[in-house]
């Protein structure tokens, strides 16, 4: 059973939304994780829509250089709105 | 699991937590923050996690037992409906459990094999057989009860993949302990016989329900370290008592009575008192002396052997469904 690869499993829970990592699971193939998916995740009719995803497949960014990976957005605040000043009275902007 | 977001096994040097790393986890705990599949932890930490969910799976799936015994009996096609899809849910809680410590860097198949050894432990409550029809309705009512107690605060754990399968498995324990709240509710304005019956359940489960809150806090050695990371978030004791509080009123509204003379509402302390508790019963079930422990794990392990031929084909058709893909 070790043997069985991982999937991770992403639900759409309604139209208009977009899918969610829901949690994992093993099967032998991507049919029959599709198939566990729907049992395991959705036996309240939690999705519409479920994808199924090996999960060697992903490509993680690591923890160790989080500091480092998302340093580049840190000083750019002047991307928020909240950075300007308005002038009183000044509506709509 | 979450993609390669999990550490390499524990001979990753990585994972070895400097003074550094250590700094960053305590500041997050401090912060109470969530600690993530590859973040660095202490070792103890996360033996300490894989134990306590891997013991919290185990518990899910051979919680199926002692239900499924009346599946076949239950009373009518609706009761037998919602005793099926309760047992599915122990098994779904099961797989959430399973895959939240293989976040751990642990494999769910050795975890297996840890249960059907013996080398892993599950809920002593299930060792307890259910000999009518109204204990289906006592163990919804008070184990699931008792549960859920328990489990709510779990769903703040600092651990985010268990706290998360948590939530998951807390949403789904209300209906489990609806049905037997109603199973039990029906029983008791029924006939003299129905209701002795479920007397009879209430009074074989309390006790047992109370004990899995574990032993007294002053005989819990784990507890301090497992409060201090954020695993644990009451003490057995205020948990116990939650529960005690919950229940005597619900026991009224049931018309039942709880074995327990000792039960009154304390005016001083704003709690219900109850009687010292004899944990002796407790330790004997965990040792392996209970009355069901060798009929679960004989199932248990049974169960496992009979379908691997079913985990067989699966991996022969998987492979030779491969093997044309990849011929065409």
């Amino acid at each position: 059973m070790s043997d069985w690869p991982l999937w991770e499993v992403f639900v759409r829970a309604r139209r208009g939304l977009s899918h969610v990592h829901a949690g994992s699971l093993h099967a032998p193939d991507a049919e029959m994780a599709l198939r566990n998916a729907r049992d395991l995740y959705t036996r309240r009719q939690e999705g519409v829509s479920v994808w199924v995803v090996p999960a060697a497949q992903i490509t993680a960014s690591s923890p160790d250089e989080r500091d480092a990976f998302f340093d580049p957005a840190a000083d750019k605040v002047y991307r928020h709105p909240t950075f300007y000043d308005v002038p009183e009275g000044v509506q709509h902007l | 699991m979450y993609g390669n977001d999990f550490g390499a096994p524990s001979d990753d040097p990585g994972r070895e937590a400097t003074t550094q790393v250590l700094d960053v986890f305590d500041e997050l705990l401090a912060g109470d923050g969530r600690v993530e599949p590859r973040d660095a932890m202490p070792e103890a930490y996360r033996k300490t996690l894989i134990r306590q969910i891997a013991q919290h799976a185990h518990s899910e799936i051979i919680g199926m037992q002692p239900e499924g015994n009346w599946i076949s009996r239950a009373p009518s096609l609706r009761r037998k409906a919602i005793l099926m899809a309760k047992v599915q849910d122990e098994a779904g809680h099961g797989l959430y459990l399973y895959a939240a410590a293989e976040t751990l860097g642990v494999d769910r198949a050795d975890l297996l094999d840890q249960l059907h050894s013996g080398r892993q432990k599950y809920s002593s409550i299930f060792n307890y057989p259910t000999l009518s029809w109204a204990d289906v309705g006592a163990i919804g009512w008070l184990v699931d009860g008792a549960a859920i107690v328990n489990q709510v605060p779990l769903c703040r754990c600092s651990y985010g993949p268990y706290a998360r399968a948590m939530v998951r498995v807390c949403k789904e324990e209300s209906f489990h302990q609806r049905q037997g709240f109603e199973i039990l509710h029906t029983l008791s304005h029924g006939t003299p016989a129905q209701r002795a019956m479920a007397q009879d359940a209430v009074d074989r489960y309390w006790l047992p329900s109370l004990m899995m809150f574990g032993p007294p806090d002053d005989d819990s050695p784990n507890s301090a370290q497992s409060m201090a990371w954020g695993i644990k978030r009451f003490s057995n004791d205020d948990l116990r008592q939650r529960f005690v509080d919950m229940t005597v009123p619900q026991a009224e509204a049931l018309g039942l009575t709880l074995p327990d003379d000792g039960i009154a509402w304390s005016e001083q302390r704003g709690h219900y008192d109850y009687s010292p508790i004899d944990f002796t019963e407790l330790f004997e079930v965990i040792k392996g002396n209970g009355p069901c422990n060798e009929q679960r794990m004989a199932h248990r392990t049974g169960a496992h052997s009979d379908g691997a031929w079913v985990r067989e084909a699966a991996t022969a058709y998987a492979a030779k469904a491969a093997a044309r893909v990849s011929a065409a």
